[in-house]
């Protein structure tokens, strides 16, 4: 029996996805922060946009086309939740977790090429904001993979099906702070 | 629930998720090849206000935020409101080098390190 905190709120959202937006909100004052800092700093420092120059524009593009496909499986995964259909859910969660392990790998690759060119995080105060932001956007991927991976057991059972769409709406946040990530680091340069 | 799931259930019938998902993949190839133009305001425009679009896009479509009850816009909006107050309150400090009573001591002493050599 589902508990009754899960039903109702004075709010008239229900409580597991008004506790979701909470979250959300408290996400936007930590990246909100940190890019409106980004933000202020690049208008002041025109040198950010020479060191922006040596970040690839193909590599973050390819990254967003695979949050942007992600994101997809994750609102057809809500959608098959709310036709009952748990099983199809999974797989669908299933697939968006494929996705995030893709950005990761490729953000990996990434990392790894910019580090051997001498681009480390102590190199300038843009790589230190380059670092700070992607890092801290790769581990809320990787949050976001794990609770996906859990969810995904029990909707393929057909339990917590609304769990679904909390997810969902996390991970297409995340999805959000990487459409303002890219053109921020990648395209201004 | 019954009110989540009805909300859920009316979002299915309107939005074309494939659609949506194709808009965005066009709009992300537009913002890629914005700065080949090589004129800045396209490139901000193509880069920047594409992004706010995606972004809406995702919000609406995706996150169905126009059909969740008014408070949870509200909420998101505030804090949206906060960037800006830290916008407002810092940049001054950080993107200016003095001001009516003050200076950054640092950045007039690199200014005036070469007159002394």
């Amino acid at each position: 029996m589902r508990p009754i905190a899960t039903t109702r709120t004075a709010a008239g959202i229900p409580t597991g996805r008004l506790a979701v937006w909470w979250v959300l909100a408290s996400e936007i004052v930590i990246f909100g922060g940190l890019l409106v800092s980004y933000i202020m700093h690049r208008i002041a420092r025109p040198e950010f946009g020479a060191h922006a120059a040596h970040t690839n524009v193909w590599i973050g593009g390819f990254n967003t086309f695979v949050l942007l496909t992600s994101s997809l499986s994750a609102v057809l995964a809500h959608k098959a939740a709310v036709g009952g259909d748990g099983p199809k859910a999974a797989k669908l969660l299933y697939a968006t977790c494929l996705g995030a392990a893709t950005f990761l790998a490729v953000k990996s690759v990434e990392w790894t090429i910019e580090i051997s060119h001498g681009y480390t995080i102590t190199e300038s105060a843009f790589w230190s904001f380059y670092y700070t932001a992607a890092g801290l956007h790769a581990l809320h991927v990787i949050a976001g993979a794990i609770i996906m991976l859990i969810v995904a057991e029990t909707a393929k059972r057909n339990l917590e099906l609304h769990r679904v769409e909390l997810i969902g709406i996390y991970w297409h946040f995340v999805d959000i702070v990487w459409i303002f990530l890219f053109p921020l680091l990648y395209i201004a340069k | 629930m019954s009110e989540h799931v009805e909300h859920a259930e009316h979002a299915e019938h309107e939005v074309n998720y494939v659609k949506v998902w194709a808009i965005l993949l066009c709009l992300l190839v537009v913002s890629i090849l914005g700065p080949f133009v090589g004129i800045k305001m396209v490139t901000l425009i193509t880069a920047f206000g594409i992004a706010i679009i995606k972004a809406y896009m995702v919000a609406k479509n995706f996150m169905h935020l126009n059909i969740e009850p008014r408070y949870a816009i509200y909420l998101l909006l505030t804090m949206l409101v906060f960037m800006l107050l830290l916008f407002a309150g810092s940049s001054p400090d950080i993107m200016k080098h003095q001001g009516r009573n003050w200076v950054k001591p640092l950045v007039h002493s690199q200014a005036e390190a070469p007159a002394h050599h």
